[in-house]
């Protein structure tokens, strides 16, 4: 019992004390058969000597907990999205009516409702409308009463902010009395901004009428770059926690093996070391189980601060569906004990000693290079498949794809490792001995960095995926957002009404210029006898002379007069004399009565001052003053106004927002002046490389874990080579060298891996490679960092066990 | 008392690990070419005077001399240097270096001093054949006998050419043929390179291969053939 | 040891004269304690009696020592009898050294200084029996051996007493 003592409980006291309760271990003819109860007991004691093995013991269940741990709260987190995705849409579901097909009539149980978003700095802010009909009007959730008239209802986070000196210009826009605050079941984050309002004055078409909240149909799916990115998120985010915890259940594994023969050496059997050992790992993940539920309670508090893609729920949203959750907690420590024995596969412990029965591994290179190859074949087929469709099968090709080739990259590395390693002759003293001790083993410095190479690989590709789709967007709002200018449209409520929105933008701070008019499509007249041609194909701008002057040169111009514009391409149609139709079916079978009007002979021809597509351009074929067309006659008559503003003065975009709102909140705007994307994409690259680096401080130190431990072994040496007159750099050299050559040969192969699949990821959503080197480099930095905090680390542990003490026999 | 002509002389020399003295005012001294004897019972601070005299450790109080230096007084990276160039170095077991070969293993101190590869190894080569452990020079130590081993340690420790070889029961997990093989090499070598030789050792049959011995016991040395004087 | 299964022994690889026996004996195993003629002489008359070697031949002009001697098949089995009996332990009992010891004891004197005294005479003598062996053949060597090994042991058995008197007087004085 003295060797199983000193093995089991290092420091004294409580191992001490414990010994008399561990059962002496049967001998194999005591019991002969393997039942579950001796599984069971086996395991316990493997557990008991998990928790009563000392500091260092304790440091190394820790370790393994703090492995497991992170894997299971990454599983749940990753298992949760569907639910949470759920509940998000859920409630977007119950709270919206985007308007029923066949419209109600006002009743007491009847609402008019309207859609009348805005932006606030960046921020954007849901408002809602509503004029009841009845009494009886429907609630939307969140919500017990419907706001008075001129009366508002908030999200909290909307309140703080009119609240705050920042909302100021905001209020003005709100111009409503907050009467309340809605309650959590009406709002889909705790960040949102949204406000319901009752306006008095709302009316059709800016107003449909609903007798219901609740929209029947489902959200549309996600599109496929996003899904894209989802994925390889969650295969990334995977794989290196599935390493780590791969290679956590191994720390300690020699002084493990060491503890088993003194075991053996007292009479148990080599199986009953193998579920020994079992219980060791299985003690250290259920903590991690256990540590990992309590981490991602805590962690899934930050969801409220969170606003990924645009999503923001709330902590209660985040929660794994119940079966995902069940398999977690079963799967995880039977993975832990699985790996274990994988582990000691090949290795016998016998009472004096271990025994690696195992002939030296011939690492071989053809089914590591399958792995990959075959990962690359199932990708490259749905890069040339362009676009991209998110159906079932393609969601399992790309998971699997990738996966296997990030596993590819972990199964390469050993044997790249060893290809190099066995290469490299000479070199000075620290290099000889870094890489002779590499050459002998290599192998749990591999199997630490190779999480590293999967999670460098996975963020490079995830990040390269980023920045292509944000190369996309950038480039198109480079394009539009080049102009400072503002685009406002909305139902156009007559020629008067848009001239008093010009007048007031043209009075708002920090605007140059204005230029608008109400557009229509128009078409030709359907032919008596025979199905209406075709629908709309050529648009009419209406607008006092003043303004149509901003739009075209006219030469002379008084109201009454028409112009047609020098549009290339213009429809035969559009000619002096002819007759067209004002309410031209925007679809082939819109039954509507057409509205001719004939284009008067006079009409001149004007040259449009800024031609073609795009932003600030205007492509009219016909401008007609208000006299001559009666722009109550147009197919759904639109304001469009175009706003330049100057970028030097401050809000001057927030308060021509605040102005159009005055004049009609239903105003929409398009605009490049917030590019909503650049802050998702920030806070998921920023996401992602926290994650990165966590992940890979995590695998250093399980790096510094294994380097102190094989430290350890040899202090003997350590002591002999320092009485030899060794100097501590010779020494921390070596170390730093060992750890260097796997992670610099892990991070090579991650770059070449990381680039491959993100090349073949963006091949899939149709856009350029493009590379974004300092980012790469980020991510090279941080791995070059984790050597160097490896090696700091490591060195205090290498100057002790370089003491004297060493040398004793004892 | 130091005497005359004495290449590495201590006195005075006290050492404690906690409340335990394990040295209370040892003295010693050897002569170029000589082998001394460090006999005593177990944790009579036999092991305690070796690393004190050879610098390995400093001496709580007392001074150890080499030569016209003095170790104590000297900063841990001079008595580092020291070891490197003037001792040698051989011990009990778990010495070598178990990655790199046996060749490299008797290099590695020449090489720490700032010999070139080749040469090191040429050298080490040539002591290893002395040794009669050449043929083992591509092997590792894990794959050779454990009295090779010792020699190629005792290759190592005499590769640099010391002037004083510590050895820490050298023959300890030796069996005895093997044992006397390792002594009389080593102490041949040290006699043909006019080095001195402090073996620590229990061992009576040990001891008779050294010109004096001194016994410690409690901390304190006594000099045997100062006894008989 | 025995000088005549010693004699038998040298005799099996050829009939040899007295002298030569001496000689041989000498040469291999006499080094503290050379043979005397008479002892040859009274030990191969005793074998002789015994039918264990017969006289080969005499050479010219007499004297016992002229005989030549040759072993006789009782002889060769004699000897090989000898080689397969293990010696009797001998316990060194009665030794000088336990004499003293139990004196030292008694005269409630310092055991650790006896041994220290000891162990440098039983060094200075194996010093010399391992320089011996230095420059010896392989039969100096193990006869070096055998004495190295027996001084050892008394060291070894003069410590462990020293150890066990000095802890059992401390006992004793507490």
């Amino acid at each position: 019992m003295s060797l199983l003592r000193s093995h089991a409980g290092t420091d004294g006291g409580r191992g001490g004390e414990r010994a008399p309760t561990v059962p002496a271990p049967p001998g194999p003819l005591a019991t002969p058969h393997t039942g579950p109860a001796r599984w069971a007991r086996d395991l316990a004691m493997g557990m008991r000597f998990a928790a009563g093995g000392g500091r260092e013991g304790w440091i190394r269940t820790a370790l393994t907990a703090a492995g497991v741990a992170l894997g299971v709260a990454v599983l749940l987190l990753g298992s949760s999205v569907p639910t949470l995705m759920n509940s998000w849409h859920g409630r977007e579901k119950a709270r919206e009516n985007l308007g029923q097909a066949h419209e109600p009539r006002p009743a007491g149980n009847t609402v008019r409702y309207a859609s009348v978003d805005t932006t606030f700095r960046g921020a954007p802010i849901r408002g809602r409308l509503v004029r009841p009909d009845g009494a009886h009007p429907p609630i939307p959730p969140g919500i017990r009463h419907l706001p008075g008239p001129g009366r508002m209802l908030v999200s909290p986070a909307l309140k703080e902010l009119l609240d705050s000196p920042e909302g100021a210009l905001l209020r003005d826009r709100l111009d409503y009395t907050v009467a309340g605050v809605i309650g959590d079941d009406g709002l889909l984050g705790p960040q949102e901004l949204t406000y319901v309002a009752q306006s008095a004055t709302l009316a059709a078409p800016d107003g449909y009428r609903i007798d219901h909240f609740g929209k029947s149909w489902d959200p549309p799916p996600m599109r496929a770059p996003v899904v894209l990115l989802v994925i390889m998120t969650c295969v990334a985010l995977m794989m290196p926690v599935m390493v780590f915890i791969g290679t956590s259940v191994r720390f300690g594994n020699e002084r493990r093996e060491r503890r088993l023969a003194a075991l053996r050496l007292v009479g148990a059997d080599v199986r009953m070391t193998r579920r020994i050992a079992s219980g060791e790992a299985l003690f250290g993940s259920l903590l991690g189980l256990a540590g990992g539920a309590v981490l991602f309670l805590g962690g899934r508090q930050f969801a409220s601060v969170i606003t990924l893609w645009d999503v923001n729920v709330f902590p209660s949203d985040v929660a794994p569906g119940p079966l995902a959750a069940a398999l977690i907690a079963l799967l995880v420590p039977t993975a832990a004990v699985l790996v274990t024995l994988f582990a000691q596969r090949g290795v016998t412990v016998e009472p004096l000693g271990i025994v690696r029965n195992r002939p030296p591994i011939r690492r071989r290179l053809w089914w590591r290079l399958a792995l990959p190859a075959v990962g690359t074949l199932l990708l490259v087929p749905l890069a040339w498949q362009r676009p991209w469709t998110d159906t079932p099968l393609n969601t399992i090709r790309l998971a699997a794809g990738s996966m296997l080739l990030l596993f590819g990259v972990t199964a390469l590395l050993p044997w790249l490792v060893d290809a190099v390693v066995g290469r490299l002759r000479g070199g000075p003293v620290p290099w000889q001995l870094a890489v002779r001790r590499l050459q002998l083993s290599s192998g749990s410095a591999t199997r630490a960095v190779s999480g590293i190479t999967v999670a460098v690989a996975g963020a490079i590709a995830i990040h390269m995926l980023l920045t292509g789709m944000q190369a996309g967007y950038t480039h198109a709002y480079a394009q539009s957002g080049k102009l400072p200018q503002l685009g406002l449209w909305g139902t156009s409520k007559g020629w008067p009404q848009t001239q008093r929105a010009l007048a007031a933008l043209r009075g708002t701070t920090g605007v140059t210029a204005v230029r608008g008019a109400i557009d229509g499509l128009v078409g030709p007249m359907p032919l008596a006898g025979r199905a209406p041609a075709r629908g709309a194909r050529a648009t009419v701008a209406v607008g006092s002379c003043a303004e149509l002057r901003r739009l075209a040169r006219l030469g002379s111009c008084r109201d009454g007069d028409t112009f047609l514009t020098d549009i290339p391409d213009r429809d035969r149609v559009i000619a002096p004399g002819a007759t067209i139709d004002l309410n031209a079916p925007l679809a082939e079978d819109d039954p509507v009565a057409p509205h001719p009007w004939k284009i008067p002979g006079t009409a001149r021809t004007a040259r449009l001052i800024a031609p073609g597509h795009g932003p600030g351009t205007f492509s009219y074929d016909l401008l007609a003053t208000p006299s001559a067309l009666d722009t109550n006659r147009l197919n759904g008559p639109m304001t469009e106004i175009k706003v330049d503003f100057d970028r030097a003065t401050p809000d001057a975009v927030e308060h021509i927002r605040n102005t159009a709102a005055r004049i009609d909140p239903s105003m929409n705007e398009f605009s490049a002046v917030d590019n909503p994307h650049t802050q998702q994409y920030t806070s998921v690259r920023n996401g992602l490389f926290v994650g990165a680096a966590i992940t890979l401080l995590l695998i250093g130190a399980g790096l510094i874990i294994s380097t102190v431990e094989q430290l350890y072994e040899r202090r003997r040496l350590l002591s002999t080579l320092d009485a030899y007159g060794t100097r501590r750099a010779t020494l921390g050299w070596s170390v730093l060298w060992q750890t260097t050559l796997p992670v610099v040969l892990g991070l090579g192969l991650a770059l070449g891996c990381g680039l491959a699949l993100g090349s073949l990821l963006l091949s899939m959503i149709d856009s350029a490679v493009i590379v974004d080197w300092p980012a790469v480099a980020a991510m090279t930095g941080i791995g070059g960092g984790v050597i160097l905090f490896v090696t700091v680390l490591s060195l205090p542990p290498l100057w002790r066990m370089m003491r004297p003490e060493g040398l004793r026999t004892e | 008392m130091t005497p005359e002509g004495s290449l590495l002389a201590a006195e005075g020399l006290y050492k404690s690990y906690g409340v335990t003295p394990a040295l209370d005012g040892a003295e010693f001294s050897i002569h170029p070419g000589e082998v001394v004897a460090v006999m005593g019972p177990s944790g009579s601070g036999k092991s305690t005077l070796l690393h004190c005299l050879a610098g390995i450790i400093s001496p709580d109080s007392g001074t150890v001399r080499y030569g016209p230096h003095t170790l104590t007084g000297m900063s841990d990276a001079q008595r580092s240097a020291l070891r490197r160039t003037e001792f040698g170095f051989v011990f009990q077991f778990g010495q070598l270096v178990p990655e790199l070969t046996c060749l490299e293993n008797v290099a590695l101190p020449l090489r720490l001093n700032g010999t070139k590869r080749k040469q090191a190894e040429q050298q080490a080569r040539e002591w290893m054949e002395r040794l009669e452990v050449e043929s083992v020079h591509g092997q590792r130590p894990g794959e050779i006998s454990g009295g090779q081993g010792q020699r190629i340690a005792v290759a190592r420790a005499l590769a640099t050419r010391p002037r004083v070889i510590f050895a820490d029961e050298p023959t300890g997990a030796l069996d005895s043929l093997n044992g006397e093989r390792v002594l009389t090499l080593l102490t041949n070598a040290a006699r043909d390179t006019n080095a001195a030789v402090v073996l620590v050792t229990h061992e009576a049959r040990v001891a008779a291969y050294s010109d004096r011995e001194i016994v410690v016991r409690d901390g304190k040395v006594k000099d045997m053939l100062a006894g008989l004087i | 040891m025995s000088i005549g299964h010693t004699l038998l022994g040298l005799l099996e690889s050829g009939p040899r004269h007295g002298y030569d026996l001496k000689r041989a004996f000498d040469e291999h195993f006499g080094q503290d304690r050379p043979l005397h003629y008479g002892q040859v002489y009274s030990t191969m008359s005793r074998l002789l009696k015994n039918g264990l070697v017969e006289v080969d031949g005499v050479e010219a002009g007499a004297g016992p020592e002229r005989k030549r001697y040759a072993i006789t098949d009782a002889g060769i089995t004699d000897v090989a009898q000898w080689l397969a009996r293990p010696e009797k332990p001998e316990p060194y009992l009665q030794s000088t050294l336990y004499t003293k010891i139990v004196l030292a004891l008694l005269t409630d004197r310092d055991a650790a200084e006896l041994l220290d005294t000891q162990r440098a005479e039983h060094l200075r003598l194996m010093r010399g029996l391992t320089e011996r062996k230095r420059t010896g053949d392989l039969a100096d060597q193990l006869i070096c051996d055998h004495a190295l090994f027996h001084l050892e042991a008394d060291l070894r058995w003069l410590e462990l007493t020293a150890a066990r008197l000095d802890k059992l007087a401390e006992a004793v004085r507490t």
